[in-house]
C-alpha cells in the first residue's frame, strides 16, 4: 500500500531539495563574502536542486504507472498453462477475473485456480512496486547528491532553471497539439474505413441518407443508404435560418449600443445581452422543443400552412437568438476599434449618426465584422443540442423551412448513441460526418481570422 | 454704421479697455484680452463664450470675430484651449460627453447654438480639417462625393463629378490623382491625404473653414504645399487655423489670436502680433520663453 504514498514522498523531497539548495546557496555566497558574488540568486539554486530531485524521480514514477499493468500482465500470462493461451478471448477474460478477485467483485468462474492466480498476480505487483520505489529514491538521492555537491558560485543556476521550464512549458503545449492531432487522425482513420464501404462520391452526392442496416446476416432490413445530400441541406438550412436572425439583430444591437448608447445604458445591456450566450445550449433545445416549435405549428395553422412539430424553422429560430451574442460583441469591439478621426471626419462635414455609422463606421468595420459572423456560422453549424431536441430526424431534402429536417450533429448523435457495432457502416458513417463537419468548420474558421487579421493591419 | 458687433452686444466693455495709448505699453493682466479683436464686417462672432469640460472651465471669456476671406491663425502652448475654441465654431463639442458651451457664436448673424439651429446644415457651412489626415477607408472619388451625397448637393452623376474635380483642383490633388480616383484614399501620401481631406470639406461649398494643426502630421515639403493652398483658398472661405508652429501662422494668416490657459490673452493683425506684442504672456511665447 506504501506505493500510493510515493507521489507525496516525491514532491515532499522535491521541496526540501529546494531549502537544501537554497541555503547551501547563501552559506557559499556568505564566505565569499555576499549574495552578490553568486552567479545567480539563492532561490534559483534552490529551485535547481529541487528539479534535480524531482524531475527525474517523476519521470520513472509516471513511466512505471502507464506501463504497470502491461508488464505484470505479460509476466502472470507467462506461467499461464499453456492450454488456455491458444485463446486471446480466454485470457483476457482470465485477466479479468483475476483482476476482479483483487477488488472484491464477484467474479464469473468460480474456479480455486483463479484465487491462487490471483495472489500471484498481487505478489508480482508488489515486487515490482518495491523494485521501482527503491530505484525512485536511489535516482532521487543521486541527483541531490550531484547537484547539492555542484552548487558554487560559478553555477550558472539561472539559465538551467530557464531552460528546464522552457522544456516544462513545451510540453504543455505539446499536450494540446497531440491532443488536436490525436482526435483528427483517430476521426480521419474510422472515416476512412468507412469511405472502403461506401465510396467517396455515393456519400457526398447521393441523395438519400437511411443508416439502418442489417446487422446480421438474418437480420431483415433496408440495406442502408449513405447519401449525406439531406443531411448537409438540412444544416445548411437551419444554419441560415440562425443566421438570418442574428445577423441583423446582433449586428443592429451592436451599432446601438456602441454608436448611439449613452454609456450607463451600455454598461447596463452588455452583459445581460451576453448572459444570452451563458445559458446551456440544452436549455435552449428544450425552450425549442417545447415553447418555440408548438407555437410555431400553430401559427402556421392559423395561416393555412402544415407545419411539423419538429420543424426547422424552430430550431433555427432559436439557434439564432443564442448566437446573437457572439454576433453582436464581435461587432460591437470591431466598431468600438474604427478610430474616432473617422467620425469626426464625418460629423464636420454634416453628417447624422446614422449616415455616419451606414457610410464610414460601418465600410470600416465590415471585414471584422464579417470575421465575427463566419466564426457565428461555424457555432451555427457544429450546434447540437438545440437541433437534437427541436429539428427531428427524418433526412428530408426539401426547402420548405416547416418541414422535419435533420442536421449533421444530430445524426451523428443517433448513429453512436446505444449498443453499437464499430465496424458497421452505419457507426463509422458517424465518423465521416464528423469529419466533414471538422472540414468545413475548419475551412470556415480559417477565412474568418485570415479577414479580421487583414483588418487589423489596417490601422496599426 | 454699426458693426454687427455692437447689433447682438451692445455694451461691450472690453473693446475700449483694450485700446491703449501707446502701442509698447506691456499689458500682464490676464482677465481681458488686448487688442482689438473685432472687425467690421464679421462672418462669425463670437461674444463672451466660455466652454466647459464638466466642472473644469476650459475657455473663459473669450470674445472674437472672424472676418470674410482671412485666416485667422489661434497660436498657444499646449492645453491652452485653442483646439477646444475651435471645435465650437462648428458644433464639433458636441460629440463629447460632458461638454458645455455658454455665450454666443454666430455665423451671418445666426446664433449657431440656438436650439432651432440644425447641426447638419451648420457643419456643411463650416467645415472642419483635422490634426491627423482622416480619409475614409473609401476611393478618392467617395471621399469627395460623400458630403455633396450626404447634403444632397447634386442632382446627377455628372454634377457630382463635377463637384468632385472642381473640389480635387481648388485642394491642388487633381493632378496627382486624377487618373486613380478608384483607389483607396488611404493609400495616399500623408500630405496627399490632407489635401484630400480638404478637398473633402470644400466640397460641400462651406463659408468658413476649421483647421486643427492641419500640418502638424506631415513632412516639411507637404507642410509648404498645404500652406501654399491655405492661401489661394482665402480667397473664396474664411479660414480659422490652430496651429503650434508660429511660423506657420507668421507666414499664412492675417490676424493672430494668442490664447493662454483658457484666456483669449492678445488678438490683432499677425504682422504686429509677432513684431510688437502688447501683452507679456504674448511677447513671452513668441520670443520662445514657454511654450
Amino acid at each position: 500500500m506504501y506505493f500510493s504514498y510515493l507521489l507525496p514522498a516525491i514532491l515532499l523531497l522535491g521541496i526540501s531539495g529546494f531549502f537544501f539548495g537554497r541555503s547551501k546557496a547563501i552559506r557559499v555566497a556568505n564566505t565569499q563574502g555576499g549574495i552578490q558574488e553568486l552567479h545567480s540568486l539563492p532561490n534559483h539554486y534552490g529551485m535547481l536542486t529541487g528539479l534535480a530531485v524531482l524531475l527525474p524521480a517523476l519521470l520513472l514514477y509516471g513511466l512505471w504507472i502507464s506501463i504497470e499493468t502491461s508488464v505484470v500482465d505479460k509476466r502472470i500470462v507467462n506461467e499461464l498453462p499453456a492450454e488456455l493461451l491458444e485463446d486471446t478471448g480466454t485470457v483476457s477474460l482470465y485477466l479479468n477475473d483475476i483482476k476482479n478477485t483483487l477488488a472484491g467483485n464477484i467474479t464469473v468462474s468460480k474456479d480455486p485456480e483463479i484465487g491462487r492466480a490471483a495472489e500471484r498476480y498481487a505478489k508480482i505487483k508488489r515486487n515490482y512496486r518495491s523494485i521501482v520505489t527503491a530505484a525512485v529514491f536511489a535516482l532521487m538521492l543521486v541527483f541531490a547528491a550531484v547537484t547539492y555537491q555542484s552548487i558554487s558560485a560559478k553555477l550558472r543556476a539561472r539559465n538551467l532553471v530557464e531552460t528546464v521550464i522552457k522544456a516544462i512549458l513545451i510540453l504543455c503545449s505539446a499536450v494540446a497539439i497531440f491532443t488536436t492531432l490525436g482526435i483528427v487522425l483517430s476521426v480521419l482513420f474510422e472515416a476512412i474505413r468507412f469511405f472502403q464501404v461506401i465510396p467517396l462520391q455515393e456519400f457526398l452526392f447521393g441523395l438519400t441518407w437511411s443508416p439502418q442496416m442489417a446487422i446480421r446476416a438474418d437480420q431483415v432490413g433496408s440495406s442502408g443508404a449513405f447519401g449525406a445530400v439531406p443531411v448537409f441541406a438540412g444544416t445548411f438550412m437551419i444554419a441560415a435560418i440562425a443566421m438570418l436572425v442574428a445577423i441583423p439583430i446582433g449586428l443592429l444591437s451592436a451599432i446601438y449600443l456602441s454608436e448611439f448608447a449613452n454609456r450607463k445604458f451600455r454598461t447596463m445591456v452588455k452583459p445581460m445581452l451576453e448572459i444570452l450566450a451563458g445559458i446551456p445550449t440544452v436549455v435552449y433545445g428544450f425552450f425549442a422543443a417545447l415553447t418555440v416549435a408548438p407555437l410555431i405549428r400553430n401559427m402556421g395553422g392559423f395561416f393555412g400552412l402544415s407545419v411539423a412539430s419538429e420543424s426547422a424553422m424552430a430550431a433555427g429560430l432559436v439557434m439564432g437568438i443564442m448566437i446573437i451574442p457572439f454576433v453582436s460583441s464581435l461587432s460591437d469591439d470591431v466598431i468600438h476599434a474604427v478610430p474616432q478621426t473617422l467620425r469626426d471626419g464625418s460629423y464636420g462635414l454634416g453628417a447624422t449618426k446614422f449616415e455616419t455609422v451606414r457610410y464610414v463606421i460601418f465600410p470600416a468595420a465590415l471585414p471584422g465584422i464579417v470575421g465575427g459572423i463566419l466564426l457565428a456560422v461555424s457555432r451555427a453549424v457544429g450546434e447540437t443540442m438545440i437541433v437534437v431536441m427541436a429539428a427531428g430526424l427524418a433526412a428530408n431534402l426539401t426547402a420548405n423551412p416547416f418541414q422535419a429536417v435533420t442536421t449533421v450533429t444530430v445524426q451523428i448523435v443517433t448513429l453512436l448513441v446505444g449498443d453499437q457495432e464499430f465496424d458497421s457502416p452505419k457507426t463509422l458513417a458517424a465518423f465521416a460526418l464528423g469529419l466533414v463537419l471538422f472540414v468545413f468548420t475548419l475551412i470556415l474558421n480559417f477565412i474568418a481570422l485570415r479577414v479580421v487579421r487583414k483588418y487589423r493591419e489596417q490601422y496599426e | 454704421m454699426e458693426t454687427v458687433a455692437d447689433t447682438i452686444h451692445p455694451a461691450i466693455p472690453i473693446a475700449e479697455a483694450r485700446e491703449t495709448e501707446h502701442d509698447n505699453v506691456i499689458q500682464t493682466d490676464v482677465t481681458g484680452t488686448v487688442g482689438n479683436p473685432f472687425v467690421d464686417t464679421p462672418r462669425m462672432t463670437c461674444r463672451d463664450v466660455y466652454v466647459y469640460y464638466g466642472d473644469t472651465c476650459a475657455i473663459k471669456n473669450a470674445s472674437i470675430d472672424v472676418a470674410c476671406n482671412e485666416v485667422l491663425a489661434m497660436i498657444g502652448p499646449s492645453g491652452c484651449g485653442k483646439s477646444t475654441f475651435l471645435r465650437c465654431l462648428n458644433r464639433m463639442n458636441d460629440t463629447v460627453p460632458g461638454c458645455r458651451v455658454e455665450g454666443q457664436i454666430t455665423l451671418d448673424t445666426t446664433d449657431i447654438y440656438h436650439p432651432s439651429v440644425d447641426v447638419v446644415p451648420l457643419r456643411a457651412r463650416v467645415g472642419m480639417v483635422f490634426q491627423k489626415p482622416n480619409p475614409f477607408p473609401k476611393s478618392i472619388y467617395d471621399n469627395i462625393a460623400y458630403g455633396p451625397k450626404i447634403h444632397g448637393l447634386t442632382a446627377s452623376k455628372g454634377e457630382l463629378d463635377e463637384v468632385v474635380e472642381t473640389s480635387l483642383i481648388k485642394a491642388g490633388l487633381w493632378d496627382e490623382v486624377k487618373d486613380r480616383l478608384a483607389e483607396p484614399g488611404t493609400g495616399l501620401s500623408g500630405g496627399q491625404q490632407q489635401r484630400l481631406c480638404i478637398a473633402r470639406a470644400i466640397a460641400v461649398s462651406p463659408e468658413v473653414i476649421l483647421m486643427d494643426e492641419p500640418c502638424s502630421a506631415l513632412d516639411p515639403i507637404a507642410t509648404a504645399k498645404i500652406e501654399e493652398l491655405i492661401a489661394e483658398l482665402r480667397t473664396q472661405f474664411s479660414i480659422v487655423i490652430v496651429t503650434h508652429a508660429m511660423q506657420q501662422a507668421a507666414r499664412v494668416s492675417q490676424r493672430t489670436a494668442y490664447f493662454h490657459l483658457g484666456n483669449l490673452v492678445e488678438v490683432g493683425d499677425t504682422d504686429q502680433i509677432f513684431t510688437n506684442p502688447r501683452h507679456r504672456l504674448t511677447e513671452d511665447y513668441i520670443t520662445g520663453r514657454f511654450g
